[in-house]
């Protein structure tokens, strides 16, 4: 007769997670500065009691089945927690086969049969198998989303658009331009030259570490749609390993103001605004100033 | 039938366009447009587009059009106001409009108009010079 493995489990519960938590300790690769023992014994009670509360002899072999909801609910939960907080695949895998051996292990001292064990053994290891898979969807999952956040942080931080002077924007460039980047950073371009109404845009690619023909095409969209808009575009920062490419690859920048530096720049900004910078008259004066 | 008032301003013509423009009204326009110049003999046409937020090849192409006939009849033409989305289609188009002049707004491109007279003039002004001497 087929011994009731649920019931096992459930009587043995208390042992179960001891066996787990000490198998979990003994493993050299666990990352206690991550997770302190206490948190670490409150998530392995939480999941050990959700999955045995919910186990019986039906749903063991139908790891589909929406009594596992809850806990999927709590796996999902602890293994995005652990993505987030920067714990490696291995300890992650770990964590749910060391219960599975736990299990094997409390298994192994309730049924003497052989025969019975294997069978319950291989059951008991089907649907503890399906929850690894589960585990790792869901820590990848949970990198990825940190990733993406990155990735969007990164794109956010690295398009600021500064006044420089009232109606002068600066757009300092940091990194490759790729048509994705190009959009954000034109769309910001734009967007502030309404706010703001400036006439004039100076674009700084000293940050931008290569130009092909496929960056100086996306330079061009940005400072023709600045054109469009009734605004003067200026391109800065031009290192000469990159005139040198551009010349190269004969791409004609010749309809563009281009310049050096972002000094320059704003010289020429200045000049077209009828600006004019100068130095106080004498020191003197400037001495006496500083001095109220 | 729907028509785009034009407007005289001294010298110039102001057309404020308050509508997404269907190719009709477009034609429509660019007809009315160059018999007013031809009619005023307007030396500037400022086009107000900020109101435009949807625009196709064939708008990029009308605004190409009214600028080249305008200087055709010695008639600047500046557009204004446009927004992003409308300067972020028409370059995605191809259609950088390079014969016309922009402003960020009517009071900007007013005084871009008024600016290019006084140099019109200037230049007039020399050539008479020149022939004078």
């Amino acid at each position: 007769m087929l011994v009731n493995i649920t019931s096992i489990l459930k009587n043995k519960r208390t042992e179960i997670l001891e066996l787990w938590m000490k198998n979990q300790l003994s493993n050299p690769g666990l990352a206690d500065d991550l997770i302190s023992n206490q948190d670490l014994r409150s998530q392995s009670a939480d999941f050990v009691n959700a999955l045995v509360n919910n186990l019986n002899e039906n749903n063991i072999d139908n790891p589909n089945s929406s009594d596992f909801d809850h806990v999927i609910e709590i796996l999902g939960g602890i293994s995005i927690s652990r993505a987030r907080q920067g714990f490696s695949p291995r300890e992650t895998g770990f964590f749910i086969l060391s219960l599975k051996e736990s299990f094997l292990e409390i298994l192994n001292q309730e049924i003497s049969d052989v025969k019975d064990l294997f069978t319950q053994s291989l059951r008991l290891s089907r649907l503890m198998d399906n929850f690894t898979i589960l585990t790792f969807e869901t820590f990848i999952k949970g990198r990825e989303e940190v990733i993406m956040r990155q990735t969007d942080e990164i794109t956010d931080i690295s398009t600021p658009v500064i006044k420089v002077w009232d109606g002068i924007l600066a757009l300092p460039i940091i990194g490759t331009l790729d048509s994705a980047r190009t959009q954000v950073v034109m769309e910001n371009l734009l967007q502030e030259i309404v706010i703001t109404g400036s006439s004039i845009a100076i674009l700084d690619i000293s940050g931008v570490p290569t130009v092909d023909s496929l960056v100086a095409q996306h330079l061009l969209k940005a400072v023709s749609a600045t054109r469009l808009m009734g605004a003067e575009c200026i391109i800065s920062g031009i290192r000469p390993e990159i005139a040198q490419t551009i010349v190269h690859l004969g791409i004609d920048l010749s309809q563009i103001i281009t310049k050096a530096t972002l000094a320059s720049a704003l010289q020429y900004a200045f000049k077209s605004l009828r600006l004019e910078v100068k130095r106080s008259a004498t020191d003197n004066k400037l001495f006496n100033k500083t001095q109220y | 039938m729907d028509r785009i008032p034009i407007l005289k301003m001294g010298p110039f013509l102001l057309v404020t366009i308050q509508i997404d423009l269907y190719d009709r009204l477009a034609l429509d326009l660019e007809e009315d447009l160059v018999r007013m110049v031809e009619k005023t003999s307007a030396k500037g046409v400022l086009i107000d587009i900020s109101a435009v937020t949807i625009v196709d090849s064939f708008m990029g192409r009308i605004l190409g059009n009214i600028a080249s006939m305008s200087r055709l009849l010695d008639a600047q033409t500046v557009v204004v106001g446009m927004q992003p989305a409308v300067a972020i289609t028409l370059v995605e188009l191809g259609l950088p409009l390079n014969g016309v002049s922009t402003a960020l707004d009517v009071e900007k491109g007013m005084a871009l108009l008024q600016s290019k007279m006084i140099f019109d003039e200037e230049e007039e002004q020399e050539e008479d010079d020149t022939a004078a001497n």
